[in-house]
């Protein structure tokens, strides 16, 4: 009795997937065919996520937008032109990019170092298909590597909390202790140091780029130790030090404590009633540089086997608007600084000595 | 309906209650539930390579329900499995990378390795349980905590400050070119049978030795046990052993198998944790296990492919996963619901 139902339930299953099944690719025939009405769709693009998310708020998003604004630029439809898979842990690496590569997409993104081992695998399987990873260096012929010179964008950040702080004692939170994140903490205490090297630096990282509560707990510990300007660059754990940030705002209205928020503009994380406290944000243009090499590639110049470095010269690295919270004169000084390091007159540091 | 109807029907049952469940979950989000678990299944059973990813994922799920299953036949809770298995991951890749031997030695010395990592870290609970009845459960937790940190550190100083280990030597690996083929690339690797083999001998220590016979005593009551002249206190830690041994096996799966190599982790893997509810899924048997094992390894890994094929959002696939988990745990419920129903029957 009891199989019977059993089998009865599979052979629904089944039956309603051949049914399903075929309603899938009609829906597909049309979409393929309505897009062919605007520009040429025949080339797609798909990223996987790191464990961050797509809404992290920072990085993966930003590369996200990247995508989400090529695919609308070309008239591309969301899931057969362009998508993204989300990536909860380590395991999860080679399995999206697979499933990305099985869906036939001309290009996929893997979107942080972490992805390195996988996306070198799968590219020497897959010789035909090409790829591109971000904050990693993969030697395939058919992987573009992009790198951002975050040391750059981060000394102007320093350049900032220097400038603006008034305790003289500024944070810095970091997520995992790797060359990428420590390429931001060499250029903030550059940046820092350029302006004022009596001022201390209280450099933390937390282990993790998912992980709210220990950003949240160690910007705690620092505003209470008399930080006032914090800078994360930890991704999903930098959310825990806006919402540290906010909640002391929230008590106390005068409460000196801002947060510069990375890799994608981070004012809205910052807006509590109607102050914020964002000071800016370090812009690491993953968008830009997705767009770029999705364009290169649809254009079959697809940088394979390159390693593409974005920085401040070619508008990969930015400092985000400040909506007022930084003043003129510390902006120009700011300027100063950016166009230096833009014709490479400062040089700044990957990593600390 | 005998017991044994009852064992089987109800993980059947809370399966698909479970299933159910999740529908109404996903109608309710706005998702179509026929199509999520069209590619539910597709993940699974789709073609050659998920048959092959989850066959893969499974087999780290079978060690570890094993661990908890053959602690728990004593009567120890071992939640450490996580802990276990972290270290046995890092000894395996350790041993891996760091000696270069002939397969046929380095292959078993890097098993080995794992095994006894793990059994080590089952070790400490296991002589604290036995010594001072300090209770395991409390142990095993907070082990997990010291085998992450340690573990992470561990592998900053091998790595010489990097984020990950070396990769293991292919005279290490279980990974086989022909298995990977076989199911079009995907990163299926010879562990299954490494676990297979686990399951008969956990099998066989249980049902054909006299230490299984006594280590099975000491669960089901220990004065007894006691009095009739059995070592309590030898069994209890030799238990725990064994169970953090199949748990570092579990961590050489991961390490020999699908990564080869262990980067800093920032948190769990989880399949410690999942190991519980293998093993009280598969009624703490060997087989059952097996059965536990493929309905998690399917679950977790088909599961990736919901957000790829019908567009559904990775937390609203969580929380369908978890709801099935959920009820096939709760399968007492249906038990007791189904024995009701039983008696009521004999009565007329």
């Amino acid at each position: 009795m009891s199989k019977r139902k059993y089998g009865l339930a599979l052979s629904l299953v089944l039956a309603a997937g051949t049914l399903l099944g075929a309603c899938g690719t009609d829906k597909d025939k049309k979409d393929s065919t309505s897009s062919k009405g605007g520009n040429e769709s025949d080339f797609s693009v798909a990223m996987v996520t790191d464990v961050g998310g797509v809404d992290d708020k920072s990085f993966n998003q930003s590369a996200w937008e990247g995508i989400q604004k090529f695919g609308k630029d070309n008239g591309l439809a969301e899931g057969d032109g362009y998508a993204y898979l989300q990536s909860k842990g380590e395991a999860d690496y080679t399995t999206n990019l697979n499933a990305l590569v099985r869906r036939d997409f001309n290009l996929v993104f893997g979107v942080g170092f972490m992805m390195e081992d996988a996306i070198g695998t799968i590219a020497s399987q897959q010789t035909d298909k090409q790829f591109a990873i971000i904050d990693g260096v993969v030697d395939e012929p058919n992987v573009a590597s992009i790198l951002f010179k975050e040391q750059e964008g981060a000394f102007l950040a320093g350049v900032a909390a220097a400038l603006m702080t008034k305790s003289d004692k500024i944070g810095f939170v970091g997520g995992v202790d790797i060359p990428v994140i420590n390429r931001f903490e060499a250029g903030f205490v550059e940046g820092v140091a350029a302006v004022n090297p009596k001022i201390k630096v209280d450099v933390k990282y937390t282990g993790a780029f998912d992980k709210a509560e220990l950003g949240k707990a160690e910007a705690a510990r620092m505003y209470s130790s008399g930080v006032d300007i914090i800078f994360h660059a930890a991704g999903g754990t930098g959310n825990g030090v806006f919402s540290e940030a906010k909640e002391r705002k929230q008590a106390d209205k005068n409460a000196n404590v801002w947060v510069i928020g990375v890799d994608s503009d981070q004012y809205d994380e910052g807006q509590v009633g109607d102050v914020n406290v964002t000071l800016t944000s370090m812009l690491k243009r993953v968008d830009v540089a997705v767009q770029d090499i999705s364009a290169l590639a649809k254009d079959g110049k697809f940088p394979g086997g390159e390693t593409k470095v974005y920085g401040l010269h070619d508008d990969g690295i930015a400092l985000a608007d400040s909506r007022g919270a930084i003043p003129e004169d510390v902006l120009k000084k700011i300027d100063e600084y950016a166009k230096k390091i833009a014709d490479g007159e400062i040089v700044v540091s990957e990593s600390l000595k | 309906m005998s017991n044994r109807v009852v064992s089987l029907l109800v993980p059947v049952i809370s399966i698909i209650l479970g299933l159910l469940v999740g529908a109404i979950v996903m109608l309710f989000s706005g998702y179509d539930p026929v199509n999520g678990y069209i590619a539910l299944w597709n993940g699974i059973f789709g073609d050659s390579y998920a048959i092959g990813e989850t066959i893969r994922q499974i087999s780290p799920y079978i060690l570890a329900g094993l661990a908890v299953a053959f602690a728990f036949r004593t009567g120890l809770f071992n939640i450490g499995v996580e802990g276990q298995l972290m270290v046995g991951w890092f000894a395996a890749v350790y041993v891996g990378a760091a000696f270069e031997l002939p397969m046929i030695i380095h292959l078993p010395i890097t098993l080995l390795a794992a095994a006894l990592a793990g059994a080590i870290w089952g070790l400490v609970p296991g002589i604290l349980k036995a010594t001072l009845r300090v209770h395991e459960v409390i142990v095993t937790i907070m082990m997990n905590y010291v085998a992450l940190h340690v573990v992470n550190a561990l592998i900053k100083t091998v790595s010489g400050g990097s984020y990950k280990t070396e990769k293991i030597q292919p005279t290490a690996s279980l990974r086989s070119d022909f298995l990977s083929n076989l199911t079009d690339y995907s990163t299926l690797h010879y562990g299954i049978f490494v676990a297979l083999a686990m399951v008969i001998v956990m099998w066989f220590i249980l049902e054909k030795t006299k230490t299984g016979f006594e280590l099975k005593s000491v669960g089901f009551n220990e004065n007894a046990s006691q009095y009739a002249g059995m070592n309590v206190k030898k069994n209890i830690v030799l238990s725990m052993v064994i169970s953090g041994a199949f748990a570092g096996l579990a961590g050489a799966m991961e390490g020999l198998g699908t990564f080869g190599s262990m980067t800093s982790q920032g948190g769990f893997t989880g399949i410690g944790f999942d190991g519980i509810a293998v093993a009280l899924l598969g009624a703490n048997t060997p087989l059952g296990v097996i059965f536990g094992a493929s309905l998690f390894g399917s679950l977790k890994y088909g599961a990736n492919n919901m957000p790829n094929a019908a567009n559904i959002p990775l937390e609203i696939v969580s929380i369908v996963v978890a709801l099935i988990i959920f009820f096939v745990a709760s399968g007492y419920i249906i038990r007791v619901g189904l024995q009701r129903l039983n008696k009521k029957k004999e009565a007329k």
